[in-house]
Order: C-alpha cells, then sequence, then structure tokens
C-alpha cells in the first residue's frame, strides 16, 4: 500500500515536471503545525478539523438531546422535522446495526460506543469534501486506530464477560475441528481474530480516504492548472477534469458515509461473534 | 520509544501513512473519548427515554381510544335496544287499544240492541193493554148499543132485566166466537 502510494507520487511528479501542476503527495496530511509544536499536543490543521467536527457534533446531538428531553416532558407524540431527523440518525445506528446484528438487549448496551463510532466516522470522512477543510481528518491513521482500539477491546470484554477463558478457547480452538488440525486452524484463528480484525478495521477507513483525497487533489489540481497554464486547445481538458472531480466529490460523500456504516457494522459483528455461544 | 524513533525518522524524509504520530493518536483519543462521553451521558438516556415515553404514550392512547369505541359501541346497542322496547310497547298499546275499541264497540251495540229490544217490548205491552182498554170498553159500549138495537128491533117488553141481561151475553158470547175464530 505504501508502496503503491509512493509509485503514485512519483507517477504524478514526472507528470507534472516542468510546470506549475501540485502533484498530490501523502506530505497533504502532515501540514505545519500550528500550535504547541513539538510537543504532544501540537495542532496542525487536521487536529483542528477533529476539534471543529467534535465541537460540531456536540452541538447538534445537544440540540436534539435538548429536543428529546423537552418532548418527553411535555409528553408530545408528535416530533418537530428538526427531532425527527435526530431520531432518524439515531435510530439508525440503533434499529439497522445494533438492533439488527445483537438484538435488544445487547444491542443497547454496547450502542454508546456504536453511536460514537459512527458518527465520529461520518463526520471525520465529510470534512473531505467540504470547501476549505477538504481534507477527511479520518486520513490521519490515528483516529481509526483508536476506534479500532477501541472496537477490539470491547469485543473481547463482550466475549469474557460472557463466556470468561472459555472465549478464548472457542476462538482459538473452534469446535467440530479435530485436534490435530489446531495446529494449523489455530495460528490462523489467533491471526484472524486477534490481529488483523482491528488492523484491517484501521487501514480500511484510512486507505479510502487517503485515496479519496488524493483523487479529488488530482482531479481539481488538474483543472486549474489546465484552465490557468494551459494554451489554447488544452483548456477545454479542464472542464472534463472538473467534470470528474465534481462526480468523485459525489462519490466521497457516498464512500463517508459507507465506511462508517462498515465500521459500525464490523464492529457490531465482531462483538455480536464473541456474544454467540457457538463458534 | 522505538516507534516514536521510526515516527520521527519517517517525519523527517516522507512520512509513512500507516504510522500514527503522537499528537495524532492523543487528539484522536481526546475527540474519540469526548464524543464516546457526550453520547453515553447526555443523549442516548434523553434518545431512549422520548423513544420509550412516545411508545407508552401512543400505546396509552390506543387503550383508551378502544375502550371509548367500546364504550360508545355499548351505548348505541343500548340505544338500539331501548327503541326496540319503545317500538314494542307502542304496538302493544295500539294493539291493546284496538282490542279496547272493538270491545267498547261490541258493548255499545249490545246495549243499543238490548235498548231496542226494550222499547219494542214496551212499546207491544202498549200496544196490549191500549187494546185490552179498548176490548173493554167497546165490550161495555157493545153491550148497551146491542140492547139499544134489541129494544128497538125487538119493541116489546125486553124491560126484564134477566131476559135483557141472558140475550145480551149470548149475542157477545157468539161476537167473540166469531172474533176467534177471524183471528185465527
Amino acid at each position: 500500500m505504501v508502496h503503491a502510494l509512493d509509485l503514485l507520487n512519483v507517477v504524478v511528479a514526472h507528470q507534472a515536471s516542468g510546470s506549475d501542476f501540485e502533484s498530490p503527495s501523502i506530505n497533504e496530511f502532515y501540514p505545519q503545525a500550528v500550535l504547541f509544536a513539538g510537543t504532544p499536543f501540537e495542532l496542525n490543521r487536521i487536529m483542528m478539523i477533529r476539534l471543529l467536527v467534535m465541537v460540531l457534533l456536540i452541538v447538534v446531538f445537544s440540540l436534539w438531546a435538548g429536543k428529546f428531553r423537552s418532548s418527553t416532558k411535555q409528553g408530545k407524540l408528535v416530533p418537530s422535522k428538526f427531532q425527527l431527523m435526530g431520531e432518524i440518525s439515531l435510530d439508525f445506528v440503533r434499529k439497522s446495526i445494533a438492533h439488527d446484528q445483537l438484538g435488544k438487549v445487547d444491542g443497547d448496551r454496547f450502542l454508546p460506543l456504536l453511536t460514537t463510532i459512527f458518527f465520529v466516522v461520518l463526520g471525520m470522512n465529510i470534512t473531505g469534501i467540504i470547501p476549505s477543510l477538504n481534507i477527511a481528518s479520518t486520513a490521519l491513521i490515528g483516529l481509526p486506530l483508536v476506534l479500532a482500539i477501541a472496537a477490539y477491546v470491547t469485543f473481547i470484554y463482550a466475549g469474557i464477560r460472557k463466556h470468561g477463558m472459555g472465549f478464548f478457547k472457542s476462538s482459538l480452538f473452534p469446535s467440530g475441528v479435530p485436534p490435530v488440525f489446531y495446529i494449523l486452524v489455530t495460528p490462523i484463528e489467533f491471526l484472524s481474530t486477534f490481529i488483523l480484525r482491528p488492523v484491517t478495521l484501521a487501514l480500511r477507513l484510512t486507505m479510502n480516504m487517503i485515496a479519496g483525497h488524493l483523487l479529488l487533489v488530482l482531479c481539481f489540481g488538474a483543472t486549474s492548472f489546465f484552465f490557468f497554464n494551459a494554451e489554447g486547445f488544452f483548456k477545454a481538458f479542464g472542464a472534463g477534469t472538473f467534470l470528474f472531480g465534481f462526480v468523485f466529490t459525489l462519490f466521497e460523500m457516498l464512500v463517508a458515509f459507507l465506511q462508517a456504516y462498515v465500521f459500525t457494522l464490523l464492529t457490531t459483528v465482531y462483538i455480536q461473534l464473541a456474544l454467540a455461544d457457538e463458534h | 520509544m522505538m516507534i516514536s524513533r521510526i515516527v520521527a525518522a519517517a517525519a523527517e524524509a516522507d512520512p509513512n501513512p500507516l504510522l500514527p504520530s503522537t499528537p495524532d493518536l492523543v487528539w484522536s483519543s481526546v475527540v474519540f473519548a469526548v464524543l464516546l462521553v457526550f453520547f453515553w451521558i447526555a443523549v442516548l438516556p434523553n434518545f431512549k427515554k422520548n423513544l420509550d415515553a412516545r411508545t407508552e404514550a401512543i400505546e396509552g392512547r390506543l387503550e383508551a381510544a378502544e375502550k371509548a369505541q367500546a364504550e360508545a359501541a355499548a351505548k348505541t346497542a343500548n340505544i338500539e335496544a331501548e327503541q326496540a322496547a319503545a317500538r314494542a310497547e307502542a304496538s302493544q298499546i295500539r294493539e291493546s287499544a284496538r282490542a279496547e275499541g272493538a270491545a267498547i264497540l261490541a258493548e255499545l251495540k249490545e246495549q243499543a240492541s238490548a235498548e231496542a229490544a226494550r222499547l219494542t217490548a214496551t212499546a207491544k205491552a202498549q200496544i196490549e193493554a191500549e187494546r185490552q182498554a179498548a176490548l173493554i170498553s167497546l165490550r161495555a159500549e157493545v153491550g148497551s148499543l146491542a140492547i139499544d138495537l134489541a129494544s128497538s128491533v125487538v119493541g116489546a117488553s125486553l124491560q126484564n132485566d134477566k131476559i135483557a141481561a141472558g140475550v145480551v151475553d149470548q149475542f157477545l158470547a157468539s161476537l167473540e166466537a166469531d172474533n176467534k175464530a177471524g183471528k185465527k
């Protein structure tokens, strides 16, 4: 993956040599520090976008929570449009993800984590197509990694809580397999369950966002180049690249939602597998 | 230590997108923790409470509506039963009134015919009495007339009462016999 990205840099840089074309590179994701440079609390553009998204999420959901509280108090049965939007958003995670996979009781038990993961990923992804923010703050692996670790810890906790140490036994030594095959099966199960799950969760999200960002930069960078630096007939290419950029922006909107959904759904499935009696 | 050294080395050259920097991890954790606590404490309880309250209220109202409907149905049934009873009563009253009317009519007819019979009987009796009276007065008058006639016809000395009375009685008897024969 890293190799592929390097290759992309090289190719783009080669194409762009000798012009004003700014090639997208991995350095896009490591902007200059703005505050507290050199400390663990170093703030750059992406960190500030994270904080901005956090504040926005808190503001919006506080408003919704206020609506929920007041409508509970007044015994209002018909929610306002604004309140309904909040209900649909939260119910999407609750019904379509948590209750569908885990059932009502366990679904509600793990709902705080699942809701947080979904809206954090969605909010941080969507900044990739918001003008002037223009970068998904999940494209830096730190946040996906933290979320993946949270999912990892949660599904192991769920398994141990339900089955005790039997959770590891049933995970690593699946029943119905002849004992001889454990030599083969156990390492594979260990790798897939306890190592690959969090790694794939984090990488899938990060790489999707990095690729999306680079694509958009490429499209709009090219558009800018064709419009302002190219001569005569070549200016027309700008329209094509701009159209591509527009289409990919819509595509990124879909990806932002889809990745949030996939991340949350996989976390739910891992919890569900840990809670299941048979493996 | 190891990781931070690698990260530092990577940052100097081309950063490796697979290795998180410390600030990245720090801010990610902060954002995640804050939002987790926020959703856990501030949002989801209110959301659930609201949904539960709504479910409860809707169920309660549905129940109340069902009860009201049942009550209305019972009331309607009551009213219908009352109407039917009233209708039955009315027809009964009408029926009895008709029967009573017929009875009264019959009674009146009977009374009338009885009255008529009585009147007829009285009239008959009166007629009979008058006839008797007429007969008696006629007999008396016929007696003297007959004597006058006989005395004028005979001219003789029929002044003898004994003979006279005998003649008259005889005459009367024959008269009566004639009369009876004529009646028959």
